[in-house]
């Protein structure tokens, strides 16, 4: 009788357990409170965004830190931390005063000095902030909460540099820590944002969390882009980095997770079909392929070269290959960002025209082409590198060119393509990458688009035109005055050909129909975002 | 473990990628990276830079991450928990199942359940820990709704849903070591099963159940503890994959996570981790024989 009885009790622990186990939905995150779960585009890694161009530490930076100004959905910078400001008549000072109730994680107020010394920091790092020391005066606190910024000569790009939207995005940090030399990644974490980074439950490659800051007071118009009121509508946001784009898919189909900021295209059928979940583009300018030359070793070092490509990549190619369905790409034959204030058709036939193989291979004649060996590098590990390149491949092949496919990792590659040597001692000839939109909008934020040589970004280009075209581009006094030097860069980049710019694409992204509040920009920001 | 660290270390050297290029990001120049190498102490030579990670290391000291600043001593110690759970929690799992079904095996062989337990065991070699895994997700996660597609509770969050989470890892994970012992498990027992002492054992009518576990089992055992201390490699390897496809923030994800930045001090001193677990299992095994058969102690 003794052991009947034990055999029940087993029998219904063992079904107890099972029950516990096997029931339904038990695991979901996302019915605990105000938790908003995220899967972000990469893992967060440093918590330096003057330290790192990675947009992941800038879009951390974005939750943690605020900014004096800020880019709208208009291009139009807007005061964002600033109050109220005044330019003087010469264009030389300009008097910040910041607005009331800004305090830093910690408690403390912002004052004046932190932002004279985060500014100071940024100006050391960033590839626009770098232009201003030249033409720094000083900067000066007149009070807390007052500062100025005092010119040698005009800058008129100054407000604009301060309000920049991509890295490296000049947010403000307590003057203790923005005095950490420029080249030493900071540890603190203590801004003055929407959200308050949880460094103790940090898992490097794994989990980021942020809570909302009960302390910031947002601005009080709509949110557009970086720019408007900033009101937190969630107790909590976790960033749950899922490396494995199935395993994503699977945890947002099944509620596991809220929003999948960026999934590759092929899983975009999958979750459409999804009635649970919105897939769509929340960035409404994407991103740039780019397909880079070696200036310094043959044959690419010859710009007839470089042309013949140039009139034979076809973007549609490109981008069908890379984004698939068209709703997501778009062909850009502009050097700068379509859809921003400089981008034109200027000059722009010999990558928008007929792709014309005849006169390609007239060129590579001209040029003295002999068949050499030439190295495309690729990235197995990034589709959107891989795709571009195969891509390029074919085209080289009906061209005529001896490419060889160099396949490798990520960080194979752009530790390779830092090689100066020729081919045959581990050197390359081509290889892909991509920028979103707004590190391409114009000449000064434009890296790859420079022709200062050996200084130039890797392939380094020398073509000391554009170099002296930039240079006025930052002394055009207003918009169409920039508008009109960025055409004629424009010229000379067709002509020259320091990259080929492979056409537009945007990412999808994806998240429960029950969030709502998304901001369309090309970052993205986690303000304004409601768990229904 | 001297000859471990010496050898990952020269490996990591020699192996292309540079820390420093990743870290600068896309928008680097040459001159950035230049920096950051020097900053890094990359740019020393190999017998100095060994010569610093190895007096570290003897002190207890694994190094800093180059690209989270953290030591890396705690980046291990945020994903023990994790990994020590689904490697114990397969390999309970892997031993419970494999060691009956060898068993069964060896005593039914030549029939039709020798033959699915073999089949068993060839379809266990046969397919990759991540097929099955997402054939697991996709039937009990996604259809059934019966657990978690991924991530992992702690433990300290309550024993359901730390059990929830490692049901289809470990199920996933253990199907190609259970199919390992229960090969070894079912060769070992048909080699005591034809001693003599069995068939005195059965001559004296003992019944079955008896004769298999009591008599032969425990003389089969030093060969299957001996697998189970092999196979702990091939566990540690299955990790690395499970725990990305199920997304565990295990120490398998930061190896990997590691790899692909170059973040070295980690990948040195995961290996030097791995290398320990392997070298203290395959101790407790040769300690266990002495418990399996007590022939061993003299």
């Amino acid at each position: 009788m003794a052991r009947v009885r034990n055999s029940i009790w087993r029998g219904l622990a063992a079904a107890a357990v099972a029950a516990a186990l096997l029931a339904p939905g038990a695991g979901h995150a996302q019915g605990s409170g105000k938790t908003l779960s995220f899967i972000p585009e990469a893992d967060l890694r440093s918590l330096d965004p003057i330290w790192t161009t990675a947009y992941i530490t800038r879009n951390y930076g974005y939750m943690v830190y605020d900014t004096l100004f800020a880019l709208d959905e208009n291009f139009k910078v807007q005061p964002q931390m600033v109050d109220t400001w005044k330019i003087s008549d010469d264009k030389l000072t300009y008097t910040f005063t910041l607005r009331d109730g800004l305090k830093w994680h910690d408690g403390k107020p912002v004052r004046s000095a932190d932002c004279i010394a985060s500014l100071d920091r940024w100006m050391k790092r960033d590839v626009l902030g770098q232009s201003i020391p030249p033409v720094l005066g000083e900067m000066k606190a007149i009070d807390d909460k007052t500062f100025q910024i005092v010119l040698k000569k005009p800058f008129p790009l100054l407000l604009e540099a301060i309000g920049k939207l991509s890295s490296n995005v000049p947010f403000m940090m307590p003057e203790a820590v923005a005095k950490t030399d420029a080249n030493t990644q900071i540890k603190e974490s203590i801004g003055s944002g929407p959200f308050k980074f949880v460094a103790s439950e940090w898992k490097p490659g794994a989990k980021a969390v942020f809570v909302k800051n009960p302390d910031y007071v947002p601005r009080k118009e709509p949110p557009s882009w970086a720019a408007g009121g900033k009101v937190v509508k969630v107790d909590r946001v976790e960033w749950d980095y899922i490396p494995d784009p199935q395993t994503a898919a699977n945890a947002l189909g099944q509620g596991e997770v809220d929003w999948w900021q960026q999934l590759p295209q092929d899983l975009v059928p999958l979750l459409a079909a999804n009635k649970e979940v919105t897939v769509t583009s929340v960035d409404p300018l994407g991103s740039i392929g780019v397909l880079r030359f070696n200036h310094e070793q043959p044959p690419f070092n010859n710009p007839k070269m470089r042309q013949a490509v140039e009139l034979v990549i076809d973007q549609k190619e490109m981008m069908t290959a890379l984004a698939g369905d068209p709703k997501y790409w778009r062909t850009c034959y502009s050097y700068f960002s379509c859809g921003t204030p400089m981008a034109s058709d200027a000059a722009n036939a010999p990558l928008a025209g007929k792709r014309d193989f005849e006169k390609a291979k007239a060129l590579i004649k001209e040029a003295g082409y002999n068949g050499e060996k030439i190295v495309v590098m690729t990235a197995t590990d990034q589709p959107i590198v891989n795709a571009q390149a195969l891509v390029t491949m074919e085209t080289l092949k009906k061209l005529g060119i001896n490419a060889e496919l160099a396949a490798m990792d990520w960080g194979t590659l752009i530790t390779r393509r830092a090689s100066h040597e020729p081919v045959d001692k581990g050197g390359w000839n081509i290889f892909f990458t991509w920028f979103v939109a707004p590190d391409m909008a114009n000449p000064a934020l434009n890296a790859a688009l420079r022709g200062n040589g050996a200084k130039a970004w890797f392939g380094w280009p020398n073509d000391p035109k554009i170099e002296e075209l930039r240079d006025q581009w930052f002394a055009a006094p207003d918009l169409a005055a920039q508008k009109k030097v960025a055409e004629q860069i424009q010229a000379e980049a067709f002509e020259s050909v320091p990259y080929v710019p492979t056409g537009m694409f945007v990412i999808p992204t994806a998240f429960r129909k029950n969030l709502k509040g998304v901001i369309v920009a090309p970052v993205v920001f986690l303000w304004n975002v409601e768990k229904g | 473990m001297g000859v471990v660290a010496i050898f990952v270390f020269s490996l990591l050297y020699l192996a292309p990628g540079d820390p420093a290029a990743v870290i600068a990001g896309d928008l680097a120049t040459a001159d950035d990276i230049a920096r950051i190498h020097h900053q890094l102490g990359l740019d020393e030579p190999f017998l100095v830079r060994f010569g610093t990670w190895a007096w570290s290391v003897v002190h207890g000291d694994l190094g800093i991450s180059i690209f989270t600043n953290l030591p890396v001593t705690k980046l291990i110690a945020q994903r023990l928990e994790p990994t020590a759970a689904l490697t114990v929690s397969t390999l309970i799992l892997s031993v419970l199942l494999a060691v009956p079904m060898g068993v069964i095996a060896s005593w039914r062989v030549g029939t039709w359940v020798d033959r699915a337990v073999m089949g068993f065991a060839v379809l266990g070699f046969s397919v990759p820990p991540f097929v099955l895994a997402y054939v697991l997700i996709l039937v009990f996660a996604v259809y059934f709704d019966w657990f978690p597609v991924q991530g992992y509770a702690s433990i300290a969050d309550g024993l359901v849903p730390f059990l929830r989470h490692l049901v289809l890892p470990s199920t996933a994970l253990g199907l190609i070591y259970a199919a390992l012992i229960a090969r070894i498990t079912r060769t070992s027992m048909l080699e005591v099963l034809s001693q003599d002492y069995i068939r005195t054992a059965h001559a004296k009518g003992l019944a079955s159940r008896e004769v298999l576990v009591s008599h032969a089992l425990k003389n089969a055992a030093v060969p299957i503890a001996t697998i189970v201390g092999i196979g702990v490699a091939l566990l540690i390897g299955g990790v690395i994959v499970t725990e990305t496809v199920f997304a565990i923030p295990g120490i398998g994800r930061l190896t990997v996570d590691a790899i692909l930045r170059r973040d070295y001090p980690i990948i040195q001193g995961v290996v030097l981790l791995f290398s320990a677990a392997y070298v203290i299992v395959n101790l407790l095994v040769d300690l266990s024989y002495t418990l399996l058969d007590p022939r061993v102690r003299y």
